[in-house]
């Protein structure tokens, strides 16, 4: 299994930013989710966020809520998605779970956190969870030896950067703008910021989502941050493609496209 | 009651702050509350808290909520005993606490216009807000109208459809009305939809959220502008009846009107409060709203309380005839009465209320909201039950004007 860490370690050899893809489990469907993945890896990708589609997605965009909105139509549960991470772990990528906290609380979360590692699952991303609500997870995640990401944001104060960060195992996501996810014209000034206040705070990597969208914008953001998510660009291929191997095809262009701009 | 001499103060509006019923600093009621909201928006929430704890305990501010409530929206509202309606409850005393009386036609006024102060203490110039049935959206819009801020409205298109009037009411008001086609198309959708907007929005904007639930502290603040309900019924009935009264009814669906008329009886040990959600087409027909009473503990909407939930946590569409109560999450602070057993809820169905509806229009010349009205049919089971010498407080949240789409096609009309 590759973890996040022999992945940032790698990368910073390699002298470049990692390249995190998100692409949400079920979607265009339940095996075309994995195909996809591993197009994204094939082409450059180091690590893969695979999203547990959730029926409220309150900080989603219109592109995720709409894949979202059709995995769940196509009846994807939790089992699927740890079947998703399973078929994206084999690749070697280093693979997270990236979801609202509903799900797991529901599901428990010991039992998730299990299940994510015997998955091959490396850690979650979970974007509603403050570091007030989030020992219960904390706990669990630690005991199943899984990583725990939370998000800062242009908002958070330097006391709140210092919380979310203390929280964070693997890496932490900083939200490029104060908005909801969805690829830009172009990525918000206030990233770079954001990454310089939250490096002042911890010594793991600091990678920046939302709103990168070209190869250009990832090369841009790879200058000052240890990692580039991209999601809803990926998706917006997939949705945009007439049938799911031109998808494919699509998304993986994308993704040599990004894989360039994170090693200029 | 006279109209000068009673001043709303700190206490009216947010309890002696020594009863133990208050959320701790994160928000909690207990196991309740709470915030798991993206943490963009942590800095914000912090903020409308520290404004609204300055402003609470600030006399100008008493002073000027106090103002509006009096000289704007009606207030106090009256107190109104229904001998004919109470006939058919077993002889009960229902009497009624009359919020469809006020500016706007119910009791959602009294939120928005104390939040609405606070959004100029925000320094903020325009306000978004969720509504279901509308009556929210028509209270924002129009304290947004009265102190000129700009304001947005979300609406689901399926709303939209069933309370085309009340749309038309905030377009009127200056508002614009934001269908929302995702998801279910009710509520739920809208409040996802104006926490993107809030996000996105956030340096000038206050979310004047409209219920009881939400992150902290909305349960709190939202509670607080409404206690009055509960802290002039209270009042009203010793001067009424010279006690008590033996239970409190109200309907719940995010909560904020049960949770107002309740608030300032809770340290009443001997005063039974009773919460009625939407049972819609009945608990076994799946199409309901019955979030206390069938839902289990999980998180919606930023917090920690009952939700319509499947067994993986996607939320669970909820069916109700009134669109006020179509909502699969409820307050977090009706979820700690739940399960503390102060509060008693209770599933009435579309045909009840709809029944209580029509019999309290022939019976009395009131026709209510089709959400109020499933207070008032579960008064008449309880006072059935409870016998002659009960005295019941209904809290009749609104009136039925914005309802009679509904109650035409419903009736035949």
């Amino acid at each position: 299994m590759t973890t996040l860490q022999t992945v940032f370690a790698k990368a910073k050899a390699d002298n470049r930013a990692a390249l995190v893809g998100y692409l949400p489990a079920g979607f265009p469907s339940k095996d075309g989710a994995i195909a996809a993945a591993a197009a994204l890896v094939e082409a450059g990708c180091d690590v893969i966020e695979i999203g547990l589609p959730y029926s409220d997605p309150l900080m989603d965009g219109p592109t995720i809520q709409d894949a979202v909105h059709r995995s769940l139509t196509n009846g994807t549960r939790i089992a699927d998605v740890m079947r998703t991470v399973e078929g994206v772990a084999a690749t070697g990528a280093a693979t997270l779970v990236m979801t609202y906290w509903n799900p797991i609380d529901k599901y428990g979360a010991d039992r998730f956190a299990r299940d994510l590692a015997n998955a091959g699952g490396v850690g979650t991303i979970t974007p509603d969870l403050t570091p007030e609500e989030s020992e219960p997870w904390r706990a669990a995640s630690a005991a199943a030896g899984i990583d725990t990401v939370f998000l800062v944001a242009p908002s958070s104060t330097e006391q709140r950067i210092k919380a979310v960060v203390d929280c964070c195992t693997g890496f932490v996501y900083a939200a490029s703008l104060m908005g909801v996810t969805g690829a830009r014209e172009s990525v918000n000034v206030a990233a770079e910021g954001l990454v310089e206040r939250t490096k002042a705070h911890t010594d793991l990597p600091v990678c920046v989502g939302l709103g990168v969208g070209t190869g250009a914008q990832a090369a841009e953001v790879a200058a000052y941050a240890d990692g580039v998510i991209v999601g809803s660009a990926f998706i917006r291929r997939i949705l945009d493609a007439p049938d799911e191997a031109a998808g494919l095809e699509s998304v993986a262009t994308l993704a040599r496209d990004m894989a360039r701009g994170v090693r200029r | 009651m006279a109209n000068e001499g009673t001043i709303l103060t700190a206490a009216d509006l947010a309890g002696n702050g020594a009863r133990g019923d208050d959320p701790d600093v994160h928000g909690k009621f207990g196991i309740f509350g709470g915030r798991y909201v993206p943490e963009a928006l942590i800095p914000a929430l912090d903020e409308v808290a520290a404004v609204y704890e300055k402003a609470k305990n600030d006399a100008e501010f008493l002073r000027e909520f106090d103002h509006l409530l009096r000289t704007y929206a009606g207030r106090p509202t009256t107190l109104t005993d229904v001998p004919r309606f109470s006939e058919r409850a077993g002889g009960a005393r229902i009497v009624l606490k009359r919020e469809d009386l006020t500016h706007t036609g119910a009791h959602k006024i009294n939120n928005v216009l104390g939040q609405a102060l606070l959004t100029k203490r925000l320094g903020k110039k325009r306000v978004i807000a969720e509504t279901g049935a509308g009556q929210h959206g028509v209270a924002t819009a129009t304290a947004a109208a009265l102190l000129g801020l700009e304001c947005v409205i979300y609406m689901g298109a399926v709303d939209c459809e069933r309370q085309a009037l009340n749309v038309a009411r905030m377009k009127l008001l200056g508002a614009t009305v934001v269908p929302v086609t995702n998801g279910s198309q009710t509520l739920k959708d809208a409040i996802n939809e104006a926490f993107r907007d809030w996000v996105t929005n956030v340096d000038t904007t206050h979310y004047l959220f409209g219920t009881v639930a939400g992150p902290h502290p909305f349960p709190e603040i939202v509670r607080d502008f409404a206690r009055i309900i509960g802290v002039e019924a209270r009042r009203q009935m010793l001067e009424l009846t010279g006690k008590l009264p033996d239970a409190v009814c109200a309907a719940v669906g995010g909560g904020s009107n049960a949770i107002g008329v309740f608030h300032a009886f809770i340290g009443d040990q001997d005063v039974a409060l009773h919460g009625y959600e939407a049972a819609g087409h009945g608990l076994e027909s799946g199409e309901h709203a019955l979030t206390l009473t069938a839902g289990s503990v999980g998180v919606l909407h930023g917090s920690r309380t009952y939700v319509l939930q499947d067994d993986e946590g996607q939320t669970i569409e909820s069916h109700s005839i009134s669109a006020g109560l179509d909502y699969p999450g409820v307050g977090p602070e009706h979820a700690w009465l739940k399960d503390s057993g102060r509060a008693t809820y209770h599933g009435v169905t579309d045909d009840e209320a709809m029944a209580a509806f029509s019999l309290l229009a022939r019976t009395e010349g009131i026709i209510p909201a089709i959400e109020s009205s499933h207070a008032l049919a579960g008064a008449l089971e309880l006072g059935r039950e409870l016998g002659p010498a009960a005295t019941i407080l209904v809290n009749l949240s609104g009136r039925g004007d914005k309802d009679m789409g509904t109650a035409m096609k419903y009736f035949n009309l």
